[in-house]
């Protein structure tokens, strides 16, 4: 049997955080009731004209830089023609030819290697609106149209096929989408739609440097998605050779329920879109100092980040990579220490527990009830001996519960920790005279019988007592 | 002679001397519109209880001393391809037959400016697609100098509305001969300006990279004064091109001498009507004798301009008139059963036939396979007829040709012969394809029909040719003559 290998590359669609959409002043704010933030000229009304929103301009170079490209000194933009009702002009202002950004890359990391993944061009486009149908688009009597989302900033990034496996696809949207977030230029938030995503896929006898025939899969609203959809398409073309068949140019569908894609049109069904210059907007000069400042303004981004992790705070690469993957997360790790700035502990407690009580409540770091701040004062509580980081790990569990401060919990507890010596003197001497025992171990030799003895302590005490100290006091009284 | 006979800049003297009032000249020219409007039919769309308000909005500015711009209470008619806010803007097309945009076209908003009297909308060819207004998706208006003949397209009511003084002035656009044209056939002053001088923002497109909106008058002095309220750099317009010109009328001088004009001889063809010719020739010798240098000159592509015309303007048409699709305002087919036969129906229901020729022209030459023979080569003839143009004008100062082959035709002479009708822009479409500005003013007759003489500029040029064109008028009598309606 022939080993395959599949040949993989991303399209995808990133919605630009401007205020304003990119030829016109309506609002870009998502959600609003239908058809509210739209003027005549993205209504596409007779007679209305684009002008181009310099902000777009400015974030898609900022794009552009972040992901290593080139940007065009001249880049134009031109027409999209096709008929459907959620695009009032019928045409979409696309860049064609010359887009504003090419030969770019990004680096990932998958199955343990590290590898580069080219990126063919940035261009920018306008979003179309979006249909509403009473039921599905098969059965419904009629469909409203809103124009809201209609000429809302869009750039498109487009991969060089570079990718030979579902987790490298994964890992790349992945990188992308944290530099995008980076750069603030995008929220990227799939469940939104402000990052969108379309794959093309075909397989080859590994070994073998031609292309096979690409199907493009559209509708993957999630990473796990992307990956499942590329793992079941890589299967079923991978079974349509191996059966002697061949793979048909196809655009296909990711059916999140059933698990399985399914086809959309043939390539015989395929627009011809017809591609001319906008007459109605001047060619995109860029000047060079320009885009010089656009560079200066670019912040820290993911893989600097992760170096400064790892070479300053002295952080595992995999921690590194976690707590840098996305800006929420690294955003919320730097200002925990800027108020207590120990950063191995702080990693240690926000990779551990906090992301474990989150998962648990399925809630994303930027929703936590639990502030940076709040996170810091937990820990200088432990740092100062106030409370063990036993007790502490329940604190954590409440305040992301309630949100509330981490020292109003340990009051209302009485969790404060025993630190007192004489106090903890006379537990363990409880302790020892109820454990004769683990006395008698300890004393022949058995060293390690002093974790019971630790474990006694801490369960009289509620856990309260400052585990250091009983360490330390109970090795005093044993060895005497 | 009547107010409505009279000139913008005649009627604003009356206005600041007090001797007339803005509602009387209103009521002139309205009367005068219910005295022809059955013959000429220039008009789709009235305004005059609009346009009473307006000018008496004036007369009060005037009464209480208020300094009022020059052409405050002209009434002033508007081609109906540039939106109107409030007032139904049709394009003459039957898919726009109930439009009334929300806004105003940025020229409507500089004339409002001014204190304008809007009288209505005028007729044309349907999405400004013709010579005649033929193409009208309601009505062919009448030249007024023989109402058996085409007033000239596409803005044919505006010309004949002019020209049969059921306005001062108007608006029209030109994307290839569209204002000079007609205004030639009814003996009037027009201009296309240099592309860009004048916002295009509200009107509604025809070829983006060629339309451009312009004035027709009585005589040039106001045709100056009609640049002066519409150019001007437009936020709105991304190719609107900022232009210090701050007064065209300082341009309306009675003196020619120096003044360099080349005649191409691509225009003065074996095929020109010997009567035609001999109008131009009048013409030239006239200027030289006020002192102009005139030399024959050459613009050696000129062949290639139609068809280069017809690949790029229907390319661009057909991606403009795709929002026309009955989704959103126009006429929709109610009875369709999906998305695409509503799309069909509505557009073929609602489009003209010469619409939709230009429209398959158009798709067909932007298509896969075609686009580098047609359309990217068109292009190139494109730069080529600019490049002629750039050469002639480092010797020239003004190029000067007839506006039209012959004089205005016969209603329904060219209906059936698309070609025929399109060779009527053989001397007018090289202007929008190298973005320059063009002029056509009266310069004599041909069987009792006005023969229009075009003047063509470098860009940003109208200065110049407003001077010789103001000179030739000055010297000549063409311009006073008014069709016996």
């Amino acid at each position: 049997m022939a080993q395959w290998e599949a040949v993989v590359g991303l399209e995808v669609h990133v919605e630009l955080k401007t205020n304003t959409k990119i030829f016109c002043n309506s609002s870009t704010e998502f959600g609003g009731d239908p058809n509210t933030h739209v003027c005549p000229v993205c209504m596409g009304l007779p007679g209305v004209l684009p002008v181009l929103n310099k902000k777009v301009l400015e974030y898609a170079v900022k794009a552009g830089l972040a992901l290593n490209c080139e940007i065009a000194p001249f880049s134009k933009f031109d027409r999209k023609n096709y008929y459907y009702p959620d695009l009032p002009k019928n045409y979409q202002i696309s860049q064609y030819d010359l887009p504003i950004a090419e030969h770019g890359y990004l680096d990932i990391e998958a199955e343990k290697e590290n590898k580069r993944i080219g990126i063919t061009r940035v261009h920018m486009e306008e979003d179309a609106g979006k249909l509403v149908h009473q039921g599905t688009i098969m059965t419904t009597p009629y469909s409203l149209v809103d124009y809201n989302r209609t000429g809302v900033p869009l750039i498109e990034i487009v991969s060089e096929p570079d990718m030979r496996t579902a987790e490298e696809a994964r890992a790349y949207l992945e990188k992308l989408k944290a530099i995008i977030q980076y750069t603030g230029v995008s929220d990227c938030k799939m469940e939104e739609g402000s990052l969108r995503c379309d794959v093309n896929i075909s397989v080859r006898p590994t070994g073998e440097t031609e292309f096979g025939t690409k199907a493009e899969i559209k509708n993957m609203n999630s990473f796990k998605a992307l990956q499942k959809a590329l793992e079941y398409e890589i299967e079923r073309q991978i079974d349509v050779l191996e059966d002697g068949g061949t793979i048909v140019q196809e655009t296909r569908t990711w059916d999140e329920e059933k698990g399985v894609t399914v086809s959309m049109r043939s390539k015989e069904e395929a627009h011809d879109y017809r591609y001319f210059p906008d007459p109605d907007l001047v060619p995109v000069v860029m000047e060079d100092e320009w885009v010089e400042e656009i560079k200066g303004s670019l912040p820290e981004l993911p893989d600097d980040r992760k170096k400064r992790y790892i070479e300053a705070y002295g952080l595992s690469e995999y921690d590194a990579t976690v707590l840098t993957m996305a800006k929420e997360m690294s955003d919320y790790f730097e200002e925990v220490l800027e108020y207590f700035p120990q950063p191995k502990i702080v990693s240690n407690w926000m990779m551990g527990d906090l992301t474990g009580l989150l998962n648990a409540s399925q809630v994303e770091i930027e929703n936590c009830r639990v502030s940076p701040t709040q996170l810091a004062e937990l820990l200088k509580l432990i740092d100062k001996g106030t409370i063990s980081g036993k007790i502490a790990k329940s604190v954590l569990e409440e305040m992301v519960a309630t949100g509330k401060d981490p020292a109003k919990i340990v009051e209302e507890k009485g969790l404060v920790q025993i630190s007192d010596q004489g106090e903890l003197e006379k537990i363990i001497e409880e302790v020892i005279v109820s454990n004769p025992k683990s006395v008698e171990d300890y004393n022949n030799g058995k060293k390690q019988a002093i974790g019971f003895l630790v474990g006694q302590t801490m369960k009289a005490t509620k856990g309260k007592a400052n585990p250091g100290m009983v360490n330390k006091l109970l090795k005093e009284k044993l060895d005497q | 002679m009547s107010l409505y006979q009279k000139t913008a800049h005649e009627l604003h003297q009356l206005l600041i001397n007090k001797e007339v009032s803005a509602e009387e000249i209103t009521n002139s020219v309205f009367n005068r519109i219910n005295d022809v409007e059955e013959k000429t039919k220039a008009y789709i769309t009235l305004t005059k209880e609009q346009a009473l308000e307006k000018a008496r909005n004036v007369d009060e500015k005037i009464a209480a001393g208020e300094k009022v711009p020059p052409l405050a209470g002209i009434p002033i008619a508007i081609k109906d391809n540039i939106c109107t806010n409030g007032v139904k803007t049709t394009c003459a097309s039957n898919i726009l037959y109930n439009f009334v945009p929300p806004y105003n076209a940025t020229v409507m908003e500089r004339l409002n400016g001014e204190n304008v009297v809007i009288t209505g909308k005028t007729n044309m060819d349907e999405f400004a697609m013709g010579s005649s207004t033929e193409n009208s998706g309601f009505h062919t208006t009448k030249n007024p100098w023989d109402l058996e003949r085409v007033p000239g397209g596409s803005s044919g009511g505006s010309a004949a509305a002019v020209a049969a003084d059921q306005c001062i002035a108007a608006l029209g656009s030109d994307t290839g001969g569209s204002i000079r044209q007609p205004a030639a056939f009814c003996g009037v002053v027009g201009m296309k300006p240099t592309y860009g001088a004048v916002s295009r923002y509200g009107l509604v497109a025809f070829a983006s990279s060629l339309d451009q909106i312009g004035p027709f008058t009585k005589d040039v002095t106001d045709c100056a004064m009609m640049l002066n309220a519409i150019c001007g750099h437009d936020p709105l317009d991304s190719t609107s091109v900022k232009n210090d010109v701050s007064d065209y009328t300082k341009f309306l001088q009675n003196d020619v001498k120096g003044l360099k004009i080349g005649v191409p001889k691509e225009y003065m063809t074996e095929d020109l009507d010997p009567k035609m010719r001999k109008v131009i020739e009048d013409a030239v010798v006239k200027l030289s004798n006020l002192g102009a240098v005139v030399e024959e000159a050459s613009l050696p592509h000129t062949e290639y301009a139609l068809p280069a015309y017809y690949l790029l303007a229907p390319a661009e048409a057909s991606s403009n008139l795709a929002r026309y699709d009955g989704v959103r305002y126009g006429y929709r087919n109610v009875d369709a059963d999906d998305i695409l036969e509503m799309f069909m129906k509505s557009r073929s229901e609602g489009f003209g036939s010469e619409v939709k020729r230009r429209i398959m022209l158009g798709t067909y030459s932007l298509s896969a396979g075609y686009y580098d023979e047609y359309y990217n080569k068109a292009l190139k003839v494109r730069t080529l007829i600019r490049n002629d143009f750039n050469k002639a004008f480092e010797k020239y100062d003004l190029l000067l040709s007839p506006t039209t082959p012959s004089t205005a035709f016969k209603i329904g002479e060219n209906t059936d012969d698309p070609v025929q009708m399109y060779l009527e822009d053989i001397f007018t479409l090289s202007v929008n394809l190298a973005g320059i500005p063009g002029m056509s003013l009266p310069c004599g007759f041909v069987d009792g029909m006005p023969v229009g003489l075009q003047l063509m500029g470098k860009p940003f040029s109208e200065g110049t040719m407003l001077r010789a064109a103001y000179t030739f008028e000055q010297n000549t009598e063409y311009n006073r003559q008014r069709p016996a309606l």
